[in-house]
């Protein structure tokens, strides 16, 4: 494919960063590359338009971190548009990535091969890759439910979708498997616009959301959660007529016994995201075991030099606040690594015990600050955290309440750290 | 007695406990009169944590976000929020006001659709701008 189209000899542009994604991962990127003097940018976006799918995010609570204020998603996505905007940052909608092709040997750098509505196929040359992709929900069949495959099981996103950009309500008698924030937010959208939700079932014995959203958007509607229970059957022929719930033991195995029918014709899943990496794999990046997104060291970039990684794509975040925050020091090392050709290597692996999960940055170099993200692996109270480097704890931070739901960040000072221990995230309690 | 909260004033989700008293007089449906006064107010990390257990004994307020049909729009509808929040016990009255607006592309973000709506003092505003749709789009 490469060779013919270099034969026709058009459309091949030059940039110094291809960023991957323009919602609020690549927006905060592009601008704050831009910012640092690198200007030779080009966002590629799927969408007919910019700002990911904030655009669909019409709830409030945005903001809080960022800006001091509770924003809708679409107004917090806007504040980066117009920015993108104002500074002019080129960016191509409705552009899908097909392969990035890394740099090797002869060919000093990364290409990305995109189709697009407007200009059809095109290449882009680039000192370096942002990844910025974000991440997709997982399914039915991820969670393997068994039954027939009547319409009306949803993603919450796709229920999301289909109500906040298409007005089309997607059911009326609503069972939602899954506490995640998407899940209880489109039960309360759903409440508002007139369905019944008769509750939401959650396979672990602690809600996997966000407790404000249990409490504004369940509780004050009076909607059921359910812990330790899951979908155990969908039946229904055309239309899905009822699904059956059982409870399930320490194991998340059903307890023969407990099912319970009840009719809906609806059924939203919000059980869980996945980093959308296909083209991080294409491009020889190593996956993160802990994340399912890409190892990356501190300056966020991936163990294949001049491409990084930031916002979903990277590790789930709760907040966008977050992603945007993480997505911005990712331009710091990759506005480096364009001036510089190269950043310094980042040697010490960073390790977390049993109780740590979602551990972010893989590896970094001792010699800078930066901030470790990470998540626990069950409710805790009353634990510590503590990160080490051989025998000195660096830090020591109480714990009083930790959940899943909530990512822990934790800023280093490069005085804190030497170069030559690993670092180590133990949970103590 | 004893009352836990979780706010929600923030997306660190505190629990809050609150020893309340009895005031002696009755809470009216519309949140005035005197419900049970609070004597110590304990897990709050900020002092928003007060006053929103404060507000949650006196009177719970929310801002809900919906939609508003758009008549020739690239969407068919604009994404909307309150400026300020409502009485929890008005939402559904203040949805039916919501849903009978309508307005014709375009409609442009911040842009008031209903000025203090049932008087309550809050806005209801446009938060997504959609542009009229283009001859292209509708081919």
């Amino acid at each position: 494919m490469r060779e013919g189209y270099e034969k026709e000899g058009c459309g091949m542009q030059k940039a110094d960063v291809v960023i991957i994604g323009g919602g609020p991962a690549g927006l905060a990127a592009a601008i704050a590359l831009y910012k640092k003097g690198v200007t030779d940018i080009r966002i590629l976006e799927r969408e007919k338009k910019l700002g990911g799918i904030l655009r669909q995010c019409i709830h409030d609570g945005f903001g809080l971190t960022r800006f001091g204020e509770t924003l809708s998603g679409p107004e917090y996505a806007s504040r980066f548009v117009r920015q993108a905007e104002e500074l002019a940052i080129p960016y191509m909608t409705d552009t899908t990535v097909l392969e990035i092709e890394p740099a090797a040997g002869d060919m000093p750098l990364h290409r990305v091969y995109a189709s697009s509505a407007a200009e059809g196929f095109v290449e882009i040359q680039a000192k370096a890759v942002i990844l910025a992709m974000g991440c997709r929900e997982r399914t039915r069949g991820a969670i393997s439910i068994p039954g027939t495959r009547p319409a009306g099981v949803y993603t919450a996103g796709v229920a999301q979708a289909y109500m906040n950009l298409k007005n089309k309500m997607v059911g009326k008698e609503v069972v939602i498997l899954g506490s995640g924030d998407i899940g209880m937010i489109m039960a309360r959208r759903m409440t508002l616009e007139g369905a019944h939700v008769l509750g939401v079932f959650e396979i672990q014995p602690y809600a996997s959301g966000l407790p404000r959203n249990i409490e504004q958007c369940l509780n004050d509607y009076q909607i059921p959660l359910h812990l330790s229970h899951s979908v155990t059957e969908i039946k229904g022929v055309d239309r899905l007529e009822s699904v059956v719930i059982s409870q399930v033991d320490e194991k998340l195995a059903p307890i023969p016994g407990t099912e319970k029918e009840y009719p809906c014709d609806t059924l939203i899943l919000s059980v869980g995201l996945i980093p959308e990496n296909e083209l991080t794999w294409m491009a020889g990046a190593k996956q993160d075991e802990g994340t399912k997104g890409a190892a990356v060291d501190e300056y966020f970039q991936t163990t294949v030099p001049g491409i990084f990684a930031a916002g979903n794509v990277l590790h789930v975040h709760d907040l966008v606040d977050f992603v945007s925050m993480e997505a911005e020091s990712l331009a710091e090392g990759a506005a480096r690594y364009v001036k510089e050709g190269s950043l310094p290597e980042c040697r010490l692996p960073v390790t977390g015990d049993e109780m740590v999960g979602q551990l972010v940055p893989e590896r970094i170099s001792g010699q800078s600050d930066v901030t470790i993200s990470f998540r626990v692996r069950r409710p805790l109270k009353g634990c510590a955290v503590e990160i080490r480097q051989g025998a000195d704890v660096i830090v020591k931070r109480k714990l009083p309440k930790a959940l899943p739901a909530e990512m822990i960040q934790i800023t280093l000072k490069a005085e804190q750290l030497n170069d030559r221990e690993n670092l180590e995230v133990k949970v103590v309690c | 007695m004893l009352r836990t909260f979780t706010c929600i004033m923030c997306p660190q989700g505190c629990d809050i406990t609150a020893e309340l008293a009895e005031s002696g007089k009755e809470k009216q449906r519309d949140g005035s009169g005197n419900g049970p006064v609070i004597q110590t107010v304990s897990g709050n990390r900020c002092r928003r944590g007060l006053e929103y257990v404060t507000q949650e004994i006196e009177n719970p307020m929310r801002n809900i976000a919906t939609s508003v049909l758009v008549d020739g729009g690239e969407l068919p509808l604009a994404s909307v929020r309150l400026t300020r929040p409502i009485p929890k016990c008005r939402i559904f009255d203040v949805m039916e006001e919501i849903k009978k607006v309508r307005r014709t592309a375009p409609v442009r973000e911040g842009q008031v659709v209903i000025a203090d709506v049932l008087g309550l003092g809050s806005d209801v505003i446009i938060t997504k701008t959609v542009e009229k749709q283009s001859r292209l789009e509708e081919e």
